[in-house]
């Protein structure tokens, strides 16, 4: 057989060897990124906190020319939403979430992942947008239940101040 | 101890002696790395293309379409689509191997740092290329990869919005998502193809195309492995669900198990470490200084010959500054001058035989000097046993293939090319040896780009400087080995000294002089002497 024939044949087969052998790592071994029996519980949401504000006194609002005259000063940066999970009465988050943007003007943002086991489990959320308030201003309870491979979200509709579960 | 590198550079050339068996020097694929990711590339780019005229944008339109053209037109579309994967992994394969090689060869300090610094972000954006495809097919391994690298980018804080939530329903998903990733998986590759010819920029006639039989053995076997292992296609993404298991592509996602392993810090630190490392890994340390090459206007007449030659464009022809009666010189720039020497081989002055003065060339090498080599070959012509006519053979050794060890009768010049034809017919001449062998890299791949071709041209009297016609051909013997063939070049030079003692001796012989080479012999043992 000629040379260059040979390099074709023997080259050909080689290469070949190595473009299956590229083709076969390009999708084995699998990986396993979640126990058979697991699932996923997101929790992501996007909530302004509260500013604090005061009214202006009537000094205050006579300094300035009339177009100007609002009844309340508020300060420019939000406060910290604060957020708490519970899966069956145990605590898995319980934080303050800073606002966004340099000078803290924008809203609070969270997105958290939590792998499970697939099963049944009491889910309590609840967040607060201001921290003088005692209570919470939003909450929801619920039970759920999730399946091997599920993914489950839980937002915040901040229009009707309601958790959401996807 | 060998160092790390000089074990990795004798397993290349280990293996590349191994393909040269098999596809032939001059289709070697270890030698053709950067050619062939140019041709897988080009490659990747066509198949693109073509399955873009079939793809849908849109959340279930883009996994429905991938599923037809890889299903119902499996013959042409999904073979395109396993084309596409396939040449896009190589070129991965390719590109970590062409940065071990470099590396190992050496070929990233000096004045090359600038190809090596050049092609770090060329990684990056082949892998921004390939994770952007992943995204657009919609299937499971999509689904995770949009995941996790999204929830990983979050943890940056650059996005006002967490980008993670995209992907938190199916509700959040819509089709101009899909616009938005066709976008990035054309404008991508485009930048990317910026930045790989900026990567070439700095040496000359860049090689950007395999030999056409290498091509064709590479796309047949990119069709037949296409056919044989068809690219697979995951189950359709669903963000109700979550991918549990999933064949991965290691090439391009291999980093994605760690990431989920890994607290993000510890890989945003280890990314950047690793394209800060590389970056800076030309100066850890630096290359020890060789001095460019250096002009003498007196000895340069503008003939072009340096500027053709050399392999980092280096040299520019310029107008005449010094009043000569010639409309160029030659400027030699050093950032770019690796100090391989061809420029030297190339110029006309450069004669061993001139000896009124100093010998000067119009392009000479300061770490190196035409005068040096001339003293050198003097030298080594008086180490060999025996005299004219008894096969005594001189070699002139680059220090990069199989002769870099040195040895009685040896010379050793940092290019084979860098030695002038001229030299060759000064130790025939001068009776300094009967024969010559010149021993230069290996056939596949010169250290400096141009030194086997521009060598065998010379020599061969096809490319000027020709070697002069009063050189027997039979006296020259050129040596293509890498630096894992010292046995070869031994067993070859052996052979070659045989074959000259049945010559005899060269029959117009005209010797030195012992001024001269008292002279010489001088000059050798007292370095920096030779003028």
């Amino acid at each position: 057989m000629s040379g260059r024939w040979h390099h074709l044949l023997l080259g050909g087969a080689i290469s070949l060897v190595v473009v299956l052998a590229t083709a076969a790592f390009s999708a084995w071994p699998a990986w396993q990124s979640l126990p058979a029996d697991g699932a996923l519980l997101r929790l992501s949401f996007t909530v302004s906190g509260a500013r604090t504000c005061r009214d202006r006194t009537p000094e205050e609002l006579a300094a300035l020319s009339p177009n100007m005259r609002q009844a309340q000063i508020c300060e420019r940066r939000r406060m910290p939403v604060r957020v708490e999970l519970e899966i069956d009465g145990r605590r898995v988050l319980a934080e303050d979430l800073p606002p966004s943007g340099l000078s803290g003007s924008g809203p609070s943002r969270v997105y958290r992942r939590f792998e499970l086991p697939a099963g049944t489990y009491d889910v309590s959320v609840r967040l607060r947008t201001d921290p003088a308030d005692p209570g919470f201003a939003a909450t929801a309870s619920r039970q759920i239940t999730l399946e091997p491979g599920q993914n489950l979200a839980i937002d915040h509709d901040a229009g009707r101040g309601v958790f959401v579960f996807n | 101890m060998a160092s790390p590198r000089a074990v990795l550079r004798r397993g290349f050339d280990r293996a590349e002696r191994a393909l040269d068996l098999a596809f032939g020097p001059d289709w070697n694929p270890l030698a053709q790395l950067g050619p062939l990711g140019w041709f897988l590339y080009w490659i990747v780019v066509v198949t693109g293309i073509y399955l873009f005229i079939f793809f849908d944008t849109g959340v279930t339109a883009a996994y429905g379409s991938v599923k037809w053209l890889s299903e119902d037109h499996w013959w042409h579309a999904g073979v395109a689509r396993s084309l596409h994967r396939y040449a896009s992994d190589l070129m991965v394969l390719l590109m970590f191997t062409h940065l071990a090689r470099e590396w190992a060869m050496d070929r990233y300090r000096g004045a090359r740092w600038f190809s090596w610094v050049t092609g770090v972000p060329v990684i990056w954006f082949v892998y921004l290329s390939g994770i952007t495809g992943y995204w657009l097919i919609w299937d499971q391994l999509a689904q995770y990869v949009a995941l996790t690298t999204t929830e990983l980018l979050d943890t940056l804080g650059l996005f006002g919005e967490p980008i993670a939530r995209n992907f938190l329903s199916p509700e959040q998903l819509s089709d101009r998502f899909f616009t938005l990733m066709v976008f990035m998986h054309i404008a991508i590759p485009l930048l990317l193809l910026l930045l790989m010819w900026i990567h070439i920029q700095r040496i000359a006639e860049p090689a950007t195309r395999p030999p056409r039989g290498l091509a064709v053995i590479t796309l047949a076997a990119l069709v037949a492995g296409s056919l044989i292992l068809p690219a697979p296609l995951q189950g359709q993404a669903d963000l109700a669900t979550i991918p549990q298991r999933l064949g991965l592509d290691w090439f391009y996602l291999g980093l994605y198990p760690v990431i989920e392993l890994v607290p993000a810090g510890v890989i945003w630190a280890g990314l950047a470490a690793f394209t800060l490392g590389l970056v800076g890994l030309p100066w850890m340390p630096p290359k020890p200084d060789a001095p460019a090459a250096e002009v003498f206007l007196d000895h340069c007449n503008g003939c072009e010959r340096c500027v053709a030659d050399c392999p980092y464009s280096a040299i520019t022809l310029i107008p005449r500054s010094d009043g000569a009666p010639f409309r160029f010189e030659v400027e030699v720039n050093p950032e770019r001058c690796v100090a391989c020497g061809i420029c030297m081989g190339a110029c006309p002055s450069s004669s061993p035989f001139r000896r009124a003065g100093g010998l000067i060339t119009g392009i000479d090498l300061p770490g190196h000097p035409l005068a040096q080599l001339r003293a050198e070959v003097i030298r080594a012509g008086s180490e060999l046993a025996g005299g004219p006519g008894s096969g005594r053979v001189m070699t002139l050794a680059c220090g990069d293939g199989a002769g870099a060890v040195p040895a009685a009768g040896q010379v050793h010049v940092p290019c084979a090319a860098m030695v002038p034809p001229s030299i060759l017919d000064f130790v025939i001449s001068r009776g300094l040896a009967d024969g010559i062998c010149i021993a230069g890299c290996a056939e596949r791949d010169c250290q400096n780009r141009f030194g086997v071709r521009l060598t065998r041209a010379r020599v061969a009297r096809e490319r000027d400087p020709y070697l002069r016609e009063r050189v027997p051909r039979q006296r020259v013997l050129s040596v293509w080995a890498g630096p894992t063939e010292a046995g070869r070049l031994s067993r070859e030079v052996a052979a070659f000294s045989g074959r000259l003692a049945g010559l005899g001796a060269y029959d117009k012989i005209r010797p030195l002089d012992e001024a001269d080479r008292a002279e010489a012999l001088r000059a050798t043992s007292e370095p920096g002497t030779a003028q």
